[in-house]
């Protein structure tokens, strides 16, 4: 029922009924004012739940928004804001949330108290994945995920400030002001639609006029103010080290982002999150329309609406007598008001009860009626919502994120913040147990001006009059009584459960908590613990203080991976780095494979090509009979100048360099300090103090961070510089018999073999552009890399690849190139793979012995110089299993192929249409020593067994004759 | 977590490589006992307490960074340029 009469109302639809709701009031709200009571099912006996609280904190009441992959769960309606169109779902029940066939859990209810799961299903083991689990899931839990990829927007940002207030109450809001004044930069966070904290909620004065007032003119202030920011709908959910705040901002507006994940750093913080009401653990709470005493004063007060028709209120401290004579004001009648404590003076024109207790409720899907003990007998009392308020628990919980532990408070029976607990990070007001209005404002002004004195400025105090009563509550846990007493709603925990873990021994709050499951549903037990710790205590004989506190972990609330994530899905995850010919290459119909983050051809289909390996086939015919054309630019370029880049060259590699002559290039190999190959790669010296290194794609980004390395931390001594120049140049391989007549259709100036002789770079003029020649070969052919400046690389790429189909030949992918190198036995990390040794890949003469460089001392370890090591032998197959396979491992002819009798592993394969005939590199044991031997391989994963000889790694034109002509 | 990079000032961490104890300053000589070589390239302490290591600024300057901080508190001392570090 509403209050007051809205000027605008929309329409939701809640499980497909029409609602009306104010825009931005909260769901909650709406669905109260509709008189839909019953909301939810409970997570474990599927009980009927209503609306519990008006905040973050809430229980019961969580709700599916969306349909479709826009699906989300286990949203609370109580901070859902209502918009038209919107679509509200219950969850947890079928097929509906009235009839909902699970509440059957309810009935078998005794026999699955605490611990049921770990004592029931723990045998046959089997059982537990085929059918416990998977009908336990089915029975309890919360709202689902759709399944499908979520299309929603999120956002994450990163703030900066002198000052983070957490929380917009008179605390916060008197802090912000204060250290606002005096000029820090301030963000001010508050979960809520609006600031004000409970001033929005509650009947006040402050400096003489309504609260709500005084928020208002606050507000102004500090909006106008440069260096504050206001950030409502903003909770912070984490405290890290250094200053580091995580918070998540629910996004307003139809078009942007749902929501946003901040990063806030801050030199100081001040803690103004307010405290949480806590519920009483009296027999069957938890009927939907019994709800916190606070949520029922919001409601009334802030949302103008009243949760029943006539209420009733049960509380242990002065806040229950507040309600009442709130809803008096509102016009709801209060049928009965009634007070645990026996010493209180209480007036009213209502019934009411001092000394009593609620010891029993009725109402199957919603509150009838409540049963009072009072003075030795009971009373029966017709009532549709019930406020219970068993005191206020401060929000300590950001305080514990870095392993603080909170402190016990006798005189309030809470537990508040240990100073200290968060380096920089100080609590003030109801957080911190300071609770009258007064010394809220006081004490958050207070604060304020300490940290911003801290900061060098010279805030001043002023503090308006208000409110200054004082706190009095007498502690009330449990209430005896027949049914269960529900202490943590979310996850279905009652006192007896918790006495249960007490009797079996889980006396530790920690063991309690996980027999029990308390305080770990979503909410993290915020309003439970406290009355869970309280009972343990009871049931341990032992003082709460002593019992402890479970650790507040973050987040504070819920965070939706999506947000923590955002901006990292999809290409966000892995960019995309794209060669100068991509595109004409993708609009010749190649497919592309990723390269790291590159994507370069696979192989370029023909018309009448129906296989991949037609195409490959005829790449290869390309090269090795007339001219093909190779996008290589993926390679890493390192340009390296300075007096003693010669010297760093010789260092880095196994190989000299130093001796390298000007318009030369050189084949390198560079170790790893531990003497394994780390990367090869082709050095050319464009000058005496200018090289330029070519890595493997693969080892582009390790191999420059590797000589930063080299020149910063190991040898500082040397004067040289490196910088990538991969993006800079593009580079094209020209391979073949006809790559010099291609050529020198497009050079400035004819070449021939005199003036280029294998190995030979320099500049030269491509059709009119600056660019850089050199003669190495990939292939085996007679082979280029010709580049320009990446801007030209498109025209280029064009130009060649013409050129080559005029004389024959034509483009080539990556799959060609791979039959190319494995024909002539060239590696890459298929074989330098991070296990293998220069002497393992044959190499070992080129590790240099009149230097140092890096890797030489260890490689010299007699285990890397054993002969018995796996050495890179050449596979042909010999029977009648033609087919190799990487991966496949290799086994002495009559051994049975199992680890023990390992022999070595094919590392790469390819069908050669120049042997025709499939190729195997491969690691052998003594391999070297085995040409001619045959030996099994062994595809345990695709089941192939093929028959293979032993032979020399270089399958074609072992004396290089082409690659010189 | 931020390191104050002496180039660049406070940064993330995401815009920096780790690499792991400051020992790799100090390479042993090429011809320096197999005990040493084994140190420098294998034992590690693991200490609770304070430690320096090395972090390179990748997405940042290009500077190779040690950094002396603590596992416990996780507290961040300060760091100095490779370069410049005493060996
Ligand atoms: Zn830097």
């Amino acid at each position: 029922m509403r209050l007051r009469t809205p000027e605008h109302m929309v329409t939701f639809t809640f499980d497909g009924k029409p609602v009306q709701g104010i825009p931005g009031e909260p769901v909650a709200a709406a669905l109260l004012a509709h008189g839909q009571k019953l909301v939810a099912r409970s997570f474990k006996y599927h009980r009927p739940r209503g609306i519990m609280s008006a905040g973050s904190e809430e229980q019961n009441a969580l709700v599916t928004v969306g349909r479709g992959a826009q699906t989300e769960p286990n949203v609370r309606a109580t901070i859902l804001e209502v918009s038209e169109g919107l679509e509200v779902f219950s969850q947890n029940a079928w097929p509906s949330l009235k009839y909902d066939m699970m509440a059957v859990n309810d009935l078998i209810a005794p026999f699955l108290g605490a611990g049921f799961y770990y004592k029931t299903f723990m045998w046959p083991k089997a059982f537990w994945e085929k059918l416990y689990e998977p009908v336990i899931r089915r029975a309890a839990g919360l709202g689902g995920l759709s399944g499908q990829t979520n299309p929603d927007q999120y956002e994450k940002a990163f703030g900066f400030c002198d000052i983070l207030i957490v929380g917009a109450g008179p605390a916060g809001l008197m802090a912000a002001r204060t250290a606002g004044r005096a000029g820090a930069d301030v963000v001010l966070a508050d979960e809520d639609t609006a600031m004000g904290g409970r001033l929005l909620r509650e009947v006040e004065e402050v400096d003489g006029t309504a609260g709500t007032e005084w928020v208002a003119t606050v507000l102004d202030e500090l909006a106008a103010m440069d260096n504050v920011r206001l950030m409502t709908r903003t909770t912070v959910t984490g405290a890290y080290d250094q200053g580091t705040y995580a918070a998540l901002e629910r996004v307003v507006g139809k078009d942007g982002p749902l929501e946003c994940f901040w990063r806030i750093v801050a030199k100081r913080t001040i803690l103004c999150a307010g405290a949480l009401e806590r519920p009483i653990a009296f027999p069957n709470n938890e009927r939907p329309g019994i709800m916190m005493a606070s949520a029922v004063r919001s409601y009334v007060n802030r949302w103008g609406v009243a949760p029943g028709k006539a209420v009733t209120i049960f509380g242990n401290n002065d806040d229950a007598h507040r309600t009442a004579h709130d809803l008096v004001a509102a016009g709801v009648k209060v049928a009965a008001l009634i007070d645990s404590r026996d010493d209180v003076e209480a007036t009213g024109d209502f019934p009411i009860y001092t000394g009593a207790r609620v010891v029993a409720t009725k109402g199957r899907h919603a509150l009838e009626a409540i049963t009072v003990s009072h003075d030795g007998g009971t009373r029966d009392i017709r009532t549709d919502c019930l406020a219970m308020s068993g005191g206020w628990n401060p929000t300590v919980h950001l305080t514990c994120h870095m392993n603080g532990r909170p402190a016990w408070r006798e005189d309030i029976a809470s537990f508040v913040p240990t100073p200290d607990s968060i380096p920089g990070m100080v609590a003030a007001g109801a957080c911190n147990g300071t609770f009258s209005t007064a010394a809220c404002l006081n004490e958050g002004a207070q604060v304020a001006a300490e940290v911003a004195g801290g900061l060098g400025l010279e805030p001043r105090v002023t503090v308006p009059a208000a409110e200054d009563r004082t706190y009095r509550i007498m502690p009330l846990w449990a209430v005896p009584g027949k049914g269960r007493k529900w202490i943590d709603f979310q996850n279905d925990v009652h006192v007896k459960d918790i006495k249960l873990a007490a009797q079996e021994n889980f006396r530790s709050v920690e063991h309690m908590k996980r027999y029990t499951t308390q305080g770990m549903a979503p909410d993290q037990g915020k309003s439970s613990n406290v009355v869970a710790l309280a009972v343990l205590a009871d049931a341990t004989g032992r003082g709460i203080p002593e019992t402890g506190t479970t650790t507040f972990r973050p987040p504070y609330v819920p965070v939706p991976i999506a947000a923590m994530g955002a901006g990292s899905q999809g290409k966000g995850f892995a960019p995309e780095r794209l060669t100068t010919s991509h595109k004409v290459t993708v609009a010749q119909a190649a497919p592309m494979i990723e390269a790291g983050l590159w994507y370069r051809p696979s192989y370029f289909p023909k018309p009448g090509e129906t296989h991949w390996r037609q195409s490959c086939d005829r790449e290869v015919g390309f090269v090795r009979n007339a001219v093909g054309v190779c996008d290589v630019s993926t390679l890493g370029k390192i340009d390296i100048q300075g007096p003693d880049a010669a010297a760093l060259l010789d260092f880095v590699y196994a190989n000299t360099f130093s001796t390298l002559k000007r318009g030369k290039v050189r084949y390198g190999l560079m170790l790893r300090e531990d003497g394994h190959v780390m990367d090869d790669g082709t050095t050319a010296r464009l000058g005496d103090q200018h090289f330029v290194m070519t890595t493997t794609t693969a080892a582009a980004g390790l191999v420059m961070r590797h000589l930063e390395f080299v020149l910063q931390v190991l040898r500082p001594d040397l004067d040289a510089r490196v910088m990538s120049v991969t993006e800079q140049w593009a580079q094209f391989a020209v391979a073949g018999p006809k790559a010099r007549a291609l050529l020198n259709t497009v050079l400035d100036r004819e070449i021939t073999n005199d003036d280029w002789p294998f190995m030979a770079c320099g500049p030269v003029g491509v059709a009119g552009v600056a660019g850089r020649l050199f003669r190495i070969s990939f292939s085996g052919e007679h082979a280029y890399e010709v580049a320009v400046p990446a801007r030209f690389g498109e025209s280029l790429f064009r130009l060649l690849v013409t050129q080559a189909e005029m004389l024959g030949g034509g483009a080539y992918g990556m799959e060609a190139l791979n039959v190319l190198r494995i024909e002539k036995g060239f590696i890459t990390h298929a074989e330098i793979h991070g296990r293998t040794t220069a002497l393992d890949i044959g190499m070992d003469r080129m590790v240099s012995l009149k230097k140092d460089c890096v890797g030489q001392a260890a490689s010299r370890r007699p285990g890397l110089l054993d002969e018995d090591r796996e050495q890179l032998v050449g596979l042909k197959p010999v029977g009648a299993v033609k087919q190799l396979t990487a991966g496949a491992h290799l086994f002495e002819q009559r051994a049975e192929a199992v680890r023990a009798n390992g022999q070595g592993y094919v590392t790469s394969v390819c069908y050669s249409p120049t042997l025709q005939t499939n190729l195997g590199l491969a690691f052998l044991k003594g391999g070297r020593a085995r040409h001619g031997e045959v030996v099994q391989m062994v595809d345990h994963l695709r089941g192939i067994t093929a028959q293979v000889t032993v032979c020399d790694p270089v399958f074609f034109d072992p004396d290089g004759g082409r690659a010189r002509g | 977590m931020r390191l104050t990079c002496p180039n660049c000032g406070e940064r993330d961490r995401r815009e920096f490589y780790y690499y792991g104890d400051a020992i790799a300053l100090r390479r042993p000589a090429p011809d320096a006992v197999p005990e040493a070589w084994d140190d420098y390239l294998h034992n590690r302490k693991n200490p609770a307490g304070d430690t320096t290591d090395l972090w390179f600024h990748e997405a940042g300057c290009g500077a190779w960074l040690v950094v002396d901080r603590n596992t416990v508190t996780h507290a961040v001392h300060g760091a100095t340029l490779a370069e410049k570090a005493k060996r």
